[in-house]
């Protein structure tokens, strides 16, 4: 047994470290550190200078303009970007259409979708989710009526991340009845300045806008924006929602949230003695890092499984389980050591100039806010339900 | 052994419940909770007309109640109702300023006319009094503040604000007009306020108040609890009407039994947590009230975040959106747990008593 990197991927890790070091915006990865509100020009300054290094779109083939990188390298660099406050990358045009379209899209939807999507001149969002559609997403009721050479879409998407700063939607249509619900759904690209498309803002719980509805009256979309064949659209969804699961745990964001404590914990007091030497929250914190110990091995173990080959016992449904709760659990132990301060609230979270005072900050709103950690990219329920599936088939 | 409530009490709680309903709704709540004055003057009026700051101490102060349970019976309709209006201040700053003598001042907190706040931990400092650092000092035979008080519960706008300060040797409690402060709406709705005091003039209303303080803090963690009761009770409530709506795979959420076993936990909490509270209620006065106070606030401080999570983990993505009212009720019980010492602060000093 050899829990170590291999030497190449020592030298990767390296690699990767340096270019961290000299080329991501101190700014940015303090604002990311502050737990701040990122603002879109941050997150496409980062996007544009990993482009430049060619190091943007992690899981695609070199072919395309990916790294063609093994699960193990693409790990290790999801891990460092989060351990040096990279700004987490939007998923919808790089690890979700992207992969959709190298696998499912013609030649031509590849060489006109792809470059745009890592030099950002496209900002995809991902249009999946409905009001009566959640857990149950083939459900779902949009329709696509083919006419001529377009589809007429009628319906509602809904809790669509950053669809504000986006000019695409990639949607499941329904466009087909009858017969099991999956059968009649497709997958289909929309610009989302269709006549007919018209985006609202939903307010979250911390007060961010993150997530908006989309309506859909008589918007005419091109036929040839479809991705696959008709009626296909179920399977493209289900390989866009299991695909590139390396990073499902969180592990990067877990190890650093956990830094970030154990800094407040020495640097705060409480009642008379320093956090860190406070039984109870020491006790927490040694609890946490034990967990967070074992479940990187078990991500490792996975990604071994991977690059072998193998089936793994490690699902990645336990992984994203795990590694959410116990994200989770950490920005709870953050917010408590915050004390009576956490209350402190500013409704401007882009927090380079926040009213707050200075021994307030932002573990309340983050709390929050990553209550979404176990409800979206399939909800903890949904993971164990694939899980139990298994165990008891 | 009876477990019931007088008929004056369930009168008062049906009173404020009607009111609530009638004239609460949660867009007047968060319209009024997270703007400055951080509160609506009108619903203050309302309130005190309605008795409800009257409760908070005796007749011969001129309020009608004073009993911790008068107070568990306020606080639960308040929490029901998720009302962010700053009772807490008033609770405190009227029993401290009744305490105190300061008999005038009290009647007008109790008549709504004047708005009271207590500024007694510091940043550090969340439960233990004897750690505070503020100091008094007289200079030209004034009272003068030196030092930091931070998250002062409706301190914003508060006519009367109550510090504890050192001054001779002991903590005295002394008393500030309007004092300028940082102000700041709380995640959860309602004012909030930081308090850099460099030569804050202030009078003097009590030399050695360390236990009316303490008294006055059990009393106040007394109502948080009796708060987040009422919030309990609705949030589940809340979730229970939602699954039961909520149609995923062809049937109803209420018919999944892994989801219907999460509710049973929830109720579990809160019977737990409801029976606490009438513990700490009962206890207050007696030589068990600082024990019970502090499981109180610890089993609350727990069971709250957990119902809190849970409610929001069961509701899906509505669960998160500010529109709906469950995610308010939700932000305001986890935020219970960081007031006047959350669980970790009443785990420790549970285990430091003998
Ligand atoms: C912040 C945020 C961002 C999102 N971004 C996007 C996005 O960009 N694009 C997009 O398409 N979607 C997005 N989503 C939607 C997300 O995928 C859904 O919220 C998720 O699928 C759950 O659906 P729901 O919210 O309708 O909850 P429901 O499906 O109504 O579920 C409610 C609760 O019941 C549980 N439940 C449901 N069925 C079962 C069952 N059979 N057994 C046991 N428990 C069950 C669920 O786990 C949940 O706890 C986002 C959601 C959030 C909160």
């Amino acid at each position: 047994m050899d829990l170590e990197y291999s030497a190449e991927e020592i030298a990767f890790r390296d690699e990767v470290r340096q270019f961290l070091a000299e080329n991501l915006p101190l700014e940015i990865a303090a604002k990311v550190d502050a737990g701040g509100e990122l603002e879109k020009q941050d997150m496409e300054r980062w996007h544009a200078i990993l482009n430049a290094k060619g190091w943007l779109a992690a899981t695609w083939p070199v072919e395309y303009g990916g790294t063609g990188w093994s699960t193990v390298e693409r790990h290790i660099f999801s891990e460092e970007c989060a351990l040096h406050n990279a700004p987490r990358l939007v998923p919808f045009g790089l690890s979700m259409l992207g992969p959709v379209l190298i696998k499912f899209g013609t030649e031509e939807q590849k060489r006109e979708i792809l470059p745009r999507i890592l030099d950002g001149r496209d900002w995809w969002c991902q249009g999946f989710s409905e009001p009566g559609a959640g857990s149950d997403l083939a459900s779902m009721t949009t329709r696509a009526v083919r006419d001529g050479d377009d589809y007429v879409v009628n319906g509602q998407k809904t809790w669509t991340t950053l669809g504000q700063y986006a000019n695409k939607i990639f949607c499941l249509v329904r466009t087909g009845t009858g017969g099991k619900p999956q059968a009649g759904i497709s997958f289909l690209n929309v610009d989302l300045d269709t006549p007919g498309v018209e985006m609202r803002p939903i307010k979250l719980i911390d007060g961010g806008h993150e997530v908006n509805e989309v309506f859909f009256t008589d918007a005419r979309v091109p036929a040839a924006n479809l991705v696959g064949e008709e009626n296909a659209g179920w399977t493209i969804a289900k390989y866009l929602l299991t695909h590139e699961r390396t990073n499902i745990a969180g592990i990067g964001f877990s190890l650093k949230d956990l830094e970030r404590y154990r800094r407040m914990a020495s640097a705060m007091t409480r009642d008379g003695r320093k956090l860190s030497e406070h039984p109870i929250h020491a006790a927490a914190l040694a609890e946490l890092e034990a967990d967070l110990e074992a479940l990187q091995i078990s991500n490792l173990r996975m990604l071994a499984n991977a690059r072998d080959g193998a089936a793994s016992p490690i699902d990645s449904s336990l992984l994203k389980l795990k590694g959410t709760q116990l994200r989770q659990d950490i920005l709870a132990l953050m917010r408590s050591a915050r004390g009576p301060d956490a209350a402190f609230w500013d409704e401007s979270p882009a927090n380079t100039n926040s009213d707050l005072p200075p021994h307030a900050d932002h573990v309340a709103p983050t709390y929050f806010n990553n209550r979404k950690l176990s409800i979206f990219g399939g909800s903890n329920e949904s993971q164990r339900n694939i899980v139990a599936q298994t165990l008891f088939r | 052994m009876d477990f019931s409530i007088s008929q004056d009490h369930q009168m008062l709680a049906d009173s404020l419940r009607r009111y609530f309903s009638d004239k609460y709704p949660i867009e007047l709540r968060n319209k009024a909770g997270y703007s400055a004055p951080f509160h609506s003057p009108e619903v203050w009026t309302d309130l005190a007309e309605l008795g409800v700051i009257g409760a908070f101490i005796d007749e011969d102060h001129g309020g009608f109640g004073g009993t911790a349970q008068d107070i568990a019976v306020v606080f639960e309709e308040v929490g029901r109702a998720l009302c962010c209006e700053p009772l807490l201040g008033a609770l405190m700053g009227a029993r401290l300023l009744a305490l105190s003598g300061q008999d005038q001042a009290a009647e007008d907190i109790v008549a709504g006319t004047a708005r009271a706040a207590v500024a007694i931990f510091e940043p550090g400092v969340v439960c233990n009094l004897g750690a505070i650092s503020a100091e008094a000092r007289q200079l030209g035979g004034e009272w003068r503040l030196f030092g930091h008080k931070n998250a002062i519960y409706g301190g914003p706008g508060a006519d009367l604000v109550l510090i504890a300060a050192h001054a001779g040797g002991k903590i005295g409690l002394f008393l500030a007009q309007s004092p300028d402060m940082q102000a700041a709406p709380m995640i959860d709705g309602g004012g909030i306020g930081d308090l850099v005091m460099d030569g804050l003039p202030a009078a003097c209303i009590c030399e050695d108040a360390s236990a009316m303080i303490e008294e006055t803090l059990d009393l106040a963690r007394i109502a948080l609890c009796a708060e987040a009761n009422g919030a309990m009770d609705r949030l589940i409530a809340m979730t229970t009407d939602y699954l039961k709506q909520r149609q995923q795979f062809g049937r109803p959420l209420a018919t999944f039994q892994a989801l219907q076993h999460r509710l049973v936990d929830m109720v579990m909490e809160l019977e737990q947590s409801k029976s606490i509270t009438i513990r700490a209620v009962a206890s207050f006065g007696s030589d068990d009230q600082a024990r019970h106070v502090a499981m109180a606030k610890n089993l609350i401080g727990r069971a709250g975040t957990k119902i809190s999570e849970e409610a929001i983990q069961l509701h899906g993505g509505i669960g998160m959106t500010w529109e709906y009212a469950g995610s308010h009720y939700a932000k305001r019980l986890v935020m219970i747990d960081h007031q006047l010492g959350d669980r970790h602060d009443h785990a420790g000093r549970l285990a430091a008593m003998d």
